[in-house]
């Protein structure tokens, strides 16, 4: 099963897209990052790297705080998503 | 929100605010519960074992209303490695009875459940609300604001926020965690029909078993599956330490779906649908981790401080009773009119009293050996696979020349000496 699947299977309150609640601090940053881990680790891949740069799927976001804690240079902003939105777990 | 004062602002309506409110409620204080998701349940994530004793001082009758999946009755543990496994048991009707010693659950429905008895006792839960950051005057926290910038005021604020309390940073309490500190588990809820799950795991209607696994299969990173069955559905996870996936760049989702297909597991679970996917941090760092638990008007509870108890993995009974200690210690206060951090002290001497902070306190040297005892989890589950399948293979081999290679397999790993190291290592390591 892919992530993606998984992911499908898992409700979501999406925002918009100006109440993203992940923000790359610098971008410059990540070119000089090696391993790049956040695209590793994450556990709903919200990281791809794609040509050159790091996209940012926050709607998929399970808000674990992990891309927070693990990016090797706190180059991630993470906040919690506006009131509601973001993971809405039915099981838990 | 209207601008009045509560005795306490509590953010976050999981099992340590909830307990905390309830226990604040009966004392007849005035406390406001703030949480950030749509309702109760939505953003909480647990394995999914609750135990019994810490809850049911809070609502003695618990069992009998709450939404539970099975009592468990049975605990396995398992060392899984390449294709094989190795077992341990213990199964108790006992435990099938009142009072009971634990449930599976699913979280969303507990907290549910859970938040409408705190709203019941008189404590009025307040979802969709992101708590931004404490409010202070003369360097003591007198409230809180939220993100449409609303402030509320309080004589103390409890921050049960959970693993991510950017409130308790932001108040000051400690810095960020470091990713040896935490866990990063994944987790799938899988649907299958209630007769499944009884045959597969030899249960009755009113039992329920727990697993819990480790070996090879978490790839040499410090970590623990868990398989636990819920009345149609079955929790199946693993949980590695964060710092162990930064270096090792597995990906949590394709480490689950080797679990999936372990042939301990797969039969288990072979028919289930993922009816939902979750990640979570777990706190593991231990004693010596512990942030500051409180500061003049305000108190930690919970995983916001921490408050877990990884190698018995317990952590919602430990939330539940700071909750509740935290509760005690604001209605002392109160009787003082007094909320200074002085006063709040005792919220940390009514922690080292309780199971809480002394089992942490035994239990403070295992963060620090696991993660340089790797073989755990590596060399050891390897060596036990392989003896086991030596000891029961009968291939016409003297059972003197099979002795004669399982030692030498044995001191291959370790010396006598390296053994005795290791042995006396996790001797003095819970004690």
């Amino acid at each position: 099963m892919k992530v993606e699947e998984k992911l499908f299977k898992t409700k979501f309150k999406a925002d918009a897209h100006e109440h993203c609640h992940l923000k790359i601090k610098d971008r410059e940053i990540c070119l000089k990052c090696d391993t790049k881990p956040c695209t590793a680790f994450c556990p709903a891949q919200v990281y791809t790297w794609e040509k050159d740069k790091i996209i940012v799927g926050y709607e998929n976001c399970l808000e674990c705080g992990s891309c927070r804690i693990a990016c090797p240079y706190y180059n991630i902003e993470w906040r919690y998503p506006r009131g509601g939105f973001g993971v809405q777990y039915r099981m838990g | 929100m209207a601008q009045e004062k509560f005795d306490c602002i509590i953010v976050g309506a999981g099992p340590a605010g909830l307990s905390a409110g309830y226990t604040l409620a009966k004392a007849g204080l005035s406390a406001v519960i703030i949480e950030r998701g749509d309702y109760p349940g939505a953003k909480t994530v647990m394995g999914g074992i609750l135990y019994s004793q810490a809850i049911g001082e809070i609502i003695p009758d618990f069992y009998k209303e709450a939404p539970l999946e099975r009592p468990i009755t049975e605990q396995r543990v398992m060392v899984l490695t390449g294709e094989s496994s190795l077992q341990l048991g213990y199964k108790t009707k006992e435990f099938a009875q009142a009072p009971y010693n634990s449930f599976s659950v699913l979280r969303a429905q507990f907290d549910g459940w859970f938040a409408q008895k705190v709203d019941q006792a008189g404590v009025m839960v307040i979802p969709k609300t992101v708590v931004d950051t404490v409010l202070k005057e003369n360097n003591r926290v007198v409230g809180i604001q939220t993100e449409q910038g609303e402030t509320l005021y309080g004589d103390c604020v409890l921050a049960c926020d959970g693993i991510n309390s950017l409130l308790s940073q932001k108040a000051g309490l400690h810095q960020e965690w470091q990713p040896q500190d935490v866990a990063l588990a994944v987790k799938e809820v899988l649907t299958l029909p209630k007769e499944k799950i009884q045959d597969r795991f030899n249960l009755e209607n009113n039992q329920g078993c727990a697993i819990e696994f480790m070996g090879t299969i978490s790839k040499g990173m410090t970590g623990i599956g868990f398989l636990y069955t819920n009345k149609e559905s079955i929790s199946l996870g693993i949980g590695c330490l964060l710092s162990d996936y930064q270096k090792s760049l597995i990906k949590p989702y394709d480490l689950i779906e080797e679990v999936k297909s372990h042939p301990a597991i797969k039969r288990f679970i072979d028919g289930a649908k993922t009816e939902e996917y979750l990640a979570h941090l777990i706190p593991e760092g231990g004693f010596y981790r512990l942030p500051p638990l409180y500061t003049d008007g305000m108190l930690v509870c919970g995983d916001a401080a921490l408050l877990v108890n990884s190698i018995h993995r317990e952590g919602s009974n430990l939330a539940m009773k700071s909750g509740v200690l935290a509760a005690q210690t604001v209605i002392e206060a109160k009787g003082r009119k007094d909320f200074s951090s002085k006063t709040l002290s005792s919220y940390k001497k009514r922690l080292q009293k309780s199971f809480v902070i002394q089992d942490l306190k035994k239990y403070r040297k295992m963060p620090q050996l696991l993660h340089t005892r790797n073989e755990l989890f590596s060399r050891y589950p390897q060596l036990a696979s392989e003896i086991a399948a030596e000891l029961l293979r009968v291939d016409g081999r003297p059972k003197a020349e099979k002795e004669k290679k399982i030692i030498k397999k044995i001191f291959e790993t370790h010396s006598l000496c390296g053994w005795g190291k290791m042995l006396f290592d996790f001797w003095r390591a819970t004690r």
